[in-house]
Order: C-alpha cells, then sequence, then structure tokens
C-alpha cells in the first residue's frame, strides 16, 4: 500500500517528463501514419512544447523527490527532484525547443529533408527528455543515463539532413568527442560508487563526509566526472567539439545546442555541486563546501581559461556560425563564474544570465539562418553592405550582438552586472576583472561583423534578404525581449530570485 | 594459495582503462577509436561488479551493469551508423584526414 502512494506520488512529480515521452512516442507513431503528407507533425510538436510547459509550471510551488530508496539505514532522498530550480531551467529548455520548432518551418535546411521531418522531431524530442532528466537528476545514474540520451540523439541530429561533407563530419566529431568524455565520466561514477557504496546524491554527501574516504581517489573521480557535464556545457579543455560541431551541424540544431544542452548542463553541474559536496548554507546564502575537494579553484582556473580560449579564439573566425561557437564557449565562462561564487546570488545571476542568453543567441542564430537561407553562405566576407539592403535584419543582428558583448541598454548587460555584483560581493575582484577584460576583447569581433554589415563596400551586388512576416514578428519580439529586459528586468530578477530552491539540506 | 580478491578486479579495469584511452589517442581509424572507447565503458563495468561484489553494496553495481551494457550496445549502433554515413561522404574513416571544417 505505502508502495503504490509512493509510486504515485513519484508519477505525479514527472508529469512534464511523461508527457515528453508520450509526444515522443506520438511523433514516431504519426510519421509512420502519415507517410504522404508530414506538413502537421511540427504542430503535434509544438501542442506537445506547450502541453509539457502547462504541466512544469503548474509544478511551481511544489518540491519533491521522486522514486525513494529505502536503502539499508535511512530513507535517503529519491533519484529525481522536483523543485523550483529544475522547474526554471525545464521553462528555459522548453521556451528554446519552441523557438527551435520555429526556426524549423523557416530554415533551408530541414525543408529540404521534409520526408524525414517526423524523426527531426522526435529525435528533438528525445532530447528534451534527456535534458528534463539532467536537470533533475539527483542520482549518478539516471545523470549518466539521461546525459546518454540527450547525447544519442543530439549525435544524429548534428549530422542529420547529410546535405553537405560538413554534416557527417560534424556528426563524427561530436560523436567521438562525446563519447570519450561520457565513458570518462562513467569511470569516474564507478570510482564513487566503490568509494561510498552508493549512487544517491544525498547519500553519497553524508558518506563522504566519513575519514576512511581516500580523498586522492575522489579527487580523480571528481575530474572524471566533470569531464563528461565540462563537455556538455563546452568548457575547456573539453571545448574541442565546440566549433566543428556548431559549423558542421544544421543551424536550428545549433541554435538548439548552444542554448538548451548548455542550460541542461548547468542545471546539472549546479545540483551535482551542491548536493554532494557543500555542509551547509549560511544565512547570508553562501555555500560552504565539505573539505574533500576544491571545487572553487578548479573551477575559477576553468572559468577563466574557458573564457580566455573562448574569446581569443573568435577574434580571427570567418564563419558566423564557428564565430558563435566561441563566442558560446566564452559564455560557458562567464556562467561557470557565478558558479565559482558559490552562494545563492551567484546562482541568481546564472538564473538571469540564462534567461537573457537564450534570447541574444537565438536571435543571433535566427538572423545567421535567415541571410544563409538567401545566400547560402555563413562566411562574414559575404555579409558586407547586408546592414543597407536589408536594414531590418542588419539592426536585429546589431542588437543581438551588442546584447552578446553585455553593453547597456540591452538585456546582455543587466545579465553581466548580476554576474559581477556576485563577484564583487563575495571579494573575487581579481576574477571579476579578468572577466571584464575578456568582455572587451569579445567587443572586437561582434563589433567586426557589423563593421562588415554597414561599413564595408560590397564587391558585387548584395542580395536583398527578404524576410517573411512571421519571421518578422519572430525577430522583432526577441529584440523587444532584449531591449524590454535592458530596461525593465525587475520581473525578470523576481522570477529567478523565486527559483532558487535547490531540494535537499 | 592465491584467492582473487578486489584489488585483482581494480587493476584489471585500470589496466583496461588505460588500454582504452591509449587506443583513443593513438589510433587513427574511427572504429579503432570507437573499440577504445568500448574498452572504457567496460572497465566501469568490471569496476561497478566488483565493488558491489566485494563491497557488500547489494546489487545495484549489477544492476548499473547491464544498463551500461545496453547502452553501449544503443551507442555502438548510433556510432556506426554515422561512421558509415561518413565514409560514403569521404571513402574514409580516418579521424586525422577528416578535417575539413578548419579553415
Amino acid at each position: 500500500m505505502m508502495e503504490n502512494t509512493n509510486l504515485y506520488h513519484s508519477l505525479s512529480l514527472i508529469l512534464p517528463e511523461i508527457v515528453i515521452s508520450v509526444a515522443l512516442i506520438v511523433l514516431v507513431l504519426a510519421d509512420l501514419i502519415f507517410h504522404k503528407d508530414k506538413k502537421y507533425i511540427p504542430y503535434i510538436a509544438l501542442v506537445s512544447i506547450l502541453v509539457a510547459g502547462y504541466y512544469t509550471l503548474i509544478q511551481y510551488g511544489t518540491s519533491g523527490s521522486a522514486f525513494l530508496t529505502s536503502g539499508k539505514n535511512t530513507i535517503s532522498l529519491g533519484m529525481f527532484a522536483a523543485d523550483s530550480f529544475s522547474i526554471f531551467f525545464k521553462m528555459i529548455v522548453l521556451v528554446s525547443t519552441l523557438f527551435i520548432v520555429f526556426f524549423s518551418f523557416s530554415s533551408e535546411e530541414i525543408i529540404k529533408i521534409k520526408d524525414r521531418i517526423g524523426e527531426y522531431y522526435a529525435l528533438i524530442f528525445g532530447m528534451v527528455l534527456g535534458m528534463f532528466f539532467m536537470i533533475s537528476a539527483t542520482d549518478l545514474i539516471l545523470i549518466y543515463l539521461s546525459m546518454e540520451l540527450m547525447s544519442l540523439s543530439s549525435y544524429v541530429l548534428s549530422g542529420f539532413t547529410k546535405l553537405r561533407e560538413r554534416n557527417s563530419e560534424a556528426a563524427l566529431k561530436y560523436l567521438l568527442y562525446g563519447a570519450v568524455s561520457s565513458g570518462l565520466m562513467l569511470f569516474g561514477i564507478s570510482l564513487v560508487y566503490g568509494l561510498t557504496g552508493s549512487t544517491n546524491l544525498y547519500a553519497i554527501n553524508a558518506l563522504i563526509q566519513s575519514p576512511e574516504i581516500n580523498l586522492f581517489t575522489l579527487a580523480f573521480a571528481c575530474i572524471l566526472i566533470f569531464a563528461g557535464i565540462g563537455y556538455k556545457i563546452s568548457s575547456a579543455p573539453f571545448h574541442f567539439w565546440t566549433p566543428d560541431v556548431y559549423e558542421g551541424a544544421p543551424i536550428t540544431i545549433t541554435a538548439f545546442l548552444s542554448v538548451a544542452s548548455k542550460a541542461a548542463g548547468f542545471a546539472l553541474l549546479i545540483r551535482f555541486i551542491k548536493t554532494t559536496f557543500v555542509s551547509y548554507i549560511d544565512p547570508l546564502g553562501m555555500w560552504h563546501l565539505l573539505n574533500v575537494f576544491d571545487w572553487r579553484s578548479m573551477l575559477v582556473a576553468i572559468s577563466i581559461l574557458t573564457m580566455t580560449l573562448g574569446n581569443f579564439s573568435a577574434l580571427w573566425q570567418n564563419n558566423m556560425k564557428r564565430m558563435l561557437a566561441y563566442s558560446s564557449i566564452a559564455h560557458a565562462g562567464y556562467l561557470l563564474l557565478g558558479l565559482v561564487v558559490l552562494s545563492n546570488q551567484g546562482i541568481l545571476a546564472i538564473l538571469i544570465y540564462f534567461s537573457v542568453y537564450l534570447v541574444m543567441n537565438l536571435g543571433a542564430f535566427l538572423v545567421v539562418m535567415l541571410i544563409a537561407n538567401k545566400t547560402g553562405s555563413e562566411d562574414i566576407d559575404d555579409y558586407d553592405g547586408l546592414g543597407h539592403t536589408s536594414p531590418f535584419l542588419g539592426i536585429s543582428l546589431a542588437i543581438f550582438l551588442v546584447s552578446l558583448t553585455g553593453l547597456p541598454p540591452t538585456a546582455g548587460f543587466i545579465g553581466k552586472l548580476y554576474l559581477f555584483v556576485a563577484l564583487v560581493d563575495a571579494q573575487m575582484i581579481v576574477v571579476a576583472v579578468i572577466a571584464l577584460l575578456n568582455s572587451v576583447v569579445s567587443l572586437y569581433y561582434y563589433v567586426r561583423v557589423l563593421k562588415h554589415m554597414f561599413l564595408t563596400k560590397s564587391v558585387d551586388e548584395t542580395p536583398v534578404v527578404s524576410v517573411s512576416i512571421p519571421n518578422i514578428i519572430l525577430v522583432s519580439s526577441l529584440v523587444f525581449v532584449i531591449l524590454l529586459f535592458g530596461v525593465y528586468f525587475t520581473p525578470l530578477v523576481d522570477a529567478a530570485q523565486s527559483c532558487l530552491v535547490i531540494l535537499g539540506l | 594459495m592465491l584467492t582473487v580478491g578486489l584489488n585483482h578486479f581494480l587493476v584489471i579495469s585500470a589496466v583496461l582503462f588505460s588500454l582504452g584511452i591509449y587506443g583513443i589517442v593513438t589510433r587513427k581509424n574511427a572504429v579503432m577509436v570507437l573499440m577504445g572507447i568500448e574498452l572504457v565503458l567496460n572497465s566501469a563495468n568490471i569496476n561497478f561488479v566488483a565493488f558491489s561484489h566485494y563491497g557488500n553494496f547489494g546489487l545495484n553495481g549489477q544492476a548499473i551493469a547491464l544498463f551500461v551494457i545496453v547502452l553501449a550496445a544503443a551507442e555502438a549502433a548510433i556510432a556506426l551508423a554515422i561512421v558509415l554515413n561518413v565514409y560514403k561522404t569521404f571513402a574514409e574513416v580516418n579521424v586525422d584526414e577528416i578535417d575539413h571544417l578548419k579553415e
């Protein structure tokens, strides 16, 4: 009897995931049934996203742990945490999925594969399902399984269109790097299991405080596990796949990888460190780590390395997608700084930054896609004069890039502001200065695109990129959000503030 | 009389892990790299089963090993499909040669 109520309770907590799984099955079946005419399939995807969003939002305020494991000694918390932190990240994933579906309507690359569109959406939902479980997982095995579910779908998607050589190259590189890092992560998990005898993060938190734990092995295991997660958030030194995959994959998938899968990776990293390694949180919201592994030093080093590498490599890129890939590596570095602070304030900064990053990055990719639809090229040299022939796209892209740099009055400024304030409050002035200098470097390569669009005269005729009405609405809504959050950001901050609850402790 | 204990299994898994990493780093053929990855996964499997047996952690570790075996199979299927696709495009599976994306 007890068991049954437990199961019902657990199932009610994973309703959004159930909706996504059902949608996945429906999409596969619809692909089989509507053999000839597949134009309804994107609408099935849209409706499922909205339904999943509804079930995610009504979870707001509840916080509970699903699939409790009754161990030998005590009943600890289960392997799946539903809390407001997970709701925030799930909404980020869902909103970006929604935009990706809109993008796919007008992407030339995706229109050309319309007979395989069912598989395309089914795989996207596979990724979403993996991300949802990653965001909520509090068990090492669930973490590994969900990461693999997401990775396997994304390997296929990155080579999905098979239109150009670079597609299959992207898929191969993504696959090889991904499989290696998840293998390393699994080995790390097996070591943690050997040290503690448990895979549940809450149980591990209690067990690693015992003096019998071999700290050297634990540190080794932590580094291996970080290899798996660091690959997902494309932090150095696991970022090598990013530029190649972002350039080679279809642009809708590139945009999806750069926002949603990074969000899931960050949610996983934050939850993993918070539940496993934090001993207590003081009233000021500072996290006090267990004295077993120095996450802070490692993360400071990695985040500085990540943003410096990302920003400096972006300087001499000529392909727009490749440049945005390096810029997304740099942004992963900034986002890691929020975690380095190890306080609720830092997490607040990450949540704000991510919501802003979602809008500006998707916007930039959307404009690049619209231009590539027309010109068939993503080279920055081909952008010469586009600001004059297609002023709407030029100005929109300018706003997105200025926001990515982090200048006022755009939302990117607000994101960076909260990050830097969190850093300064934690007395990490040096790190804040390094991050600030990095932002200055990033200004160069973002503005270079603007220079090509508005100042350089094109040698040949510059094509006029006409934009359809739905796309004008899509682009201008993204621009509107960027400018709105730049001046009126209180609602965003309030929403993030109410989503800081991470289950445990 | 030598009894086989936890340490023997750990040594085997460490050796397998190192061999796997060595294979991943040195091999140029994509299929050989994938085999290196399989070695890494299996070394983790040996760890799981050995720890759960000798550490009296219950059957959890062995269940995990089953999960990993299934996942490794799924990964191999997708990996080989992608390698096949690469072979069709480039007539080549050497990872050093497939490097057109860098300018």
